[in-house]
């Protein structure tokens, strides 16, 4: 079982390095969107409480443009057959979450660089918290967003469905998140954020659990 | 027949009586505090026709009859319903208690988020033509939705401060909103009220899903036939 | 190891339009089993609903070794399934295909097996091509290699012999033959070449005729 999940996310790495249709788009994607951010704001000062909102903005936006592929492309491919013949749909699961796992953390170290580049205001004063938060955080942003692609994969409406179904179940994690990134600036020290910490850490694990158990159930019609 | 009638007269009745009642002085709210009557049976109404959607979803999944299936839409639809009351009546009253219609105050956040959900499930639903698919995939989607209410309507309003009577600063504490000191005639009304909501709900529910259950059994015969 | 696929009353509908219904039949070790029909009359639905990638509306399929009933979860262990509507991934090479497959249902010692399966299905010479590049007769020949990869006792192939040329096509039998040597066999086709290496035929249309007779009585 661990094998096999293992083997399903080298399968995915090892495609979306061949084939870069994720990887080039999104990393030109944050680039556009922080550029944005950038013409939109030119010459006004903005308070690091909203450079945290607008970090987690170009978080989730990236994600919302990349994360869905792991699914949509074996849908589009035709290649499901050869996942449901070839091992258990926990698996399959398994290995999806730990590819976009491993995407949403690519992303991320880029986005938050990106911004220390380009955002004069975004200083942060305890980076254990930020560092804590922007962790947490996207542990749940890739467990909510597999399984939502795992659902729009089947659907008609692919692209726009996405964002839309995902951001009311992820509003909880994002409220959170943006939240520490502010405590961060602030200079909160980390004990002081334990309930933000309990919060993301329960989502991720209440997420991940009920996705695992309702997988087969897309999985297999 | 005649049950409906009694539970006519009997909203009626309370909704007079959410008007009349002495309910002695409350510190910051006053004769506002009235709407307790109303806003919340239908703010935990919408909560528990989610909930028994969500029910329905998971029956669904497990038995794959299409009925659980039209039973989960019809409680989701009605507790959209009672979630948009409770957005429009709680807004009007934000607007004479804190002075604006809408504060992002985290219990507001967590019924805006409630409306999306429920919108989104609406719209995934109508992008899947396939009976089947519609059904797990919207079923699917109504658990996974459903399990991260939890973090705003009971997490959230505890962790950041706001304005809504049983937040994080409150000084009756933080809690749900009816355990703060009532005077009695209040706590029988409130319930009363919430018992009326809860039968209103259920022959809604009824109805609705007796109505959708025919449409099907319809169409199947008259597809048998031609 | 005595293994027996059962099909109990299959009923399958999708929406309103029934495709097919009541298919009893049940198969050991050594015996072949053969799906005919017209075009759309649910032969590949049939397929599908055997090999568990498709739940019937109703009825039930099992899958039993030595009287004990298998887990639907570890049926992949025991089917192989060659389809036309099956793809593989053109991004990478036929031997990486087969790799992470192997990888995938964790077969031991798959380096040599592979070889010797490509060689089997003759493309050896190309194993180290991107199946993008390949023809539709040589896919068809890396499908075998992925169905044969972990020694199926259940075989099932959805038109087995398109898009092969005359030496795919005896490639093809002596598979079926030796299939049947070993386990079960079930092929859905209209052949009638392909029907006769089959003990048993089940034909979908002539089913639909008899449950419309008795909706008559």
């Amino acid at each position: 079982m661990l094998s096999s999940i293992w083997a399903i996310f080298l399968k995915d790495l090892k495609s979306e390095l061949r084939t870069r249709y994720a990887l080039n788009a999104l990393l030109m994607f944050v680039v556009v969107t922080i550029s944005m951010i950038l013409f939109a704001t030119a010459g006004e000062v903005i308070s690091g409480e909203l450079l945290s909102g607008l970090l987690w903005v170009v978080i989730f936006f990236s994600a919302m443009s990349g994360l869905s592929r792991t699914f949509v492309s074996e849908e589009d491919r035709g290649t499901v057959i050869f996942l449901q013949l070839a091992t258990r749909p926990s698996a399959v699961y398994f290995g999806k979450l730990l590819f976009n796992l491993v995407l949403i953390f690519g992303i991320n170290f880029f986005v938050v660089i990106a911004y220390f580049l380009t955002m004069e205001g975004f200083k942060i004063k305890s980076f254990d918290v930020f560092l804590a938060g922007l962790i947490l955080g996207s542990l749940g942003l890739a467990s909510a967003s597999t399984i939502i692609a795992a659902i729009i994969a089947k659907a008609n409406t692919k692209g726009t469905l996405y964002p839309v179904l995902s951001f009311p179940v992820l509003l909880p994690l994002l409220i959170t998140a943006i939240n520490m990134t502010q405590l961060s600036i602030e200079g909160a020290k980390l004990v002081e954020t334990f309930g933000h910490l309990r919060i993301l850490f329960s989502y991720f694990a209440v997420v991940v659990i009920a996705s695992y158990l309702l997988f087969d159930y897309i999985w297999k019609e | 027949m005649i049950w409906k009638f009694l539970l006519g007269l009997y909203m009626a009745i309370i909704t007079a009586l959410a008007f009349v009642i002495p309910i002695g002085f409350i510190p910051g709210l006053g004769e506002r505090a009235r709407i307790i009557f109303l806003h919340v049976p239908s703010a935990w109404l919408s909560v528990i026709a989610f909930f028994v959607a969500m029910l329905y979803a998971i029956r669904y999944l497990k038995s794959k009859n299409i009925y659980e299936d039209v039973k989960s839409v019809a409680s989701a639809e009605i507790g959209f319903l009672f979630c948009f009351v409770t957005t429009v009546t709680g807004s009007i009253w934000a607007k004479f208690n804190w002075g604006s219609f809408w504060n992002w105050d985290p219990r507001e956040t967590s019924i805006f988020v409630l409306l999306l959900i429920y919108g989104a499930y609406f719209v995934l639903r109508s992008a899947i033509e396939v009976e089947e698919r519609r059904a797990t995939l919207s079923a699917v989607y109504s658990i996974i939705a459903f399990i991260t209410v939890p973090f705003f309507i009971f997490i959230m309003p505890r962790i950041m401060p706001g304005l809504h009577p049983g937040s994080k600063g409150d000084p009756e504490g933080a809690g749900p909103v009816v355990t703060f000191k009532m005077d009695p005639n209040m706590r029988v009304l409130f319930f009363a009220s919430l018992l009326g909501f809860i039968l209103v709900y259920l022959w809604m529910f009824k109805l609705r899903s007796r109505v959708e259950i025919l449409k099907i059994k319809i169409q199947n015969k008259i597809y048998q036939e031609v | 190891m005595e293994f027996k696929l059962i099909c109990k009353d299959i009923r399958k509908s999708f929406g309103r339009l029934l495709v097919f219904e009541s298919i009893n039949f049940e198969l050991t070790n050594n015996s072949s089993l053969a799906v005919a029909g017209k075009n759309g009359s649910g032969k590949s639905t049939l397929l599908k609903i055997i090999a568990g990638l498709l739940s019937p509306s109703s009825g039930e399929v099992i899958y039993q070794i030595n009287g004990k009933k298998i887990d639907k979860l570890d049926w992949f262990k025991f089917v192989g399934f060659v389809a036309p509507y099956l793809q593989l991934y053109d991004e990478f090479t036929g031997y990486e295909n087969l790799e992470i497959l192997a990888k995938i249902r964790g077969v031991k010692d798959y380096k040599r097996k592979i070889e010797d399966i490509l060689k089997r299905v003759n493309l050896y010479a190309r194993r180290n091509d991107l199946v993008r590049g390949y023809s539709s007769g040589m896919k068809q020949r890396l499908k075998y290699a992925c169905a044969l990869l972990h020694d199926p006792i259940l075989l099932i192939l959805d038109e087995p012999t398109s898009n092969l040329d005359p030496e795919g096509v005896e490639m093809v039998w002596a598979i079926a033959e030796e299939q049947k040597k070993r386990g079960i066999l079930i092929i859905a086709t209209n052949e009638p070449e392909e029907l006769k290496i089959c003990e048993e035929v089940i034909n979908l249309d002539e089913l639909k005729l008899k449950a419309k007779g008795q909706i008559v009585k």
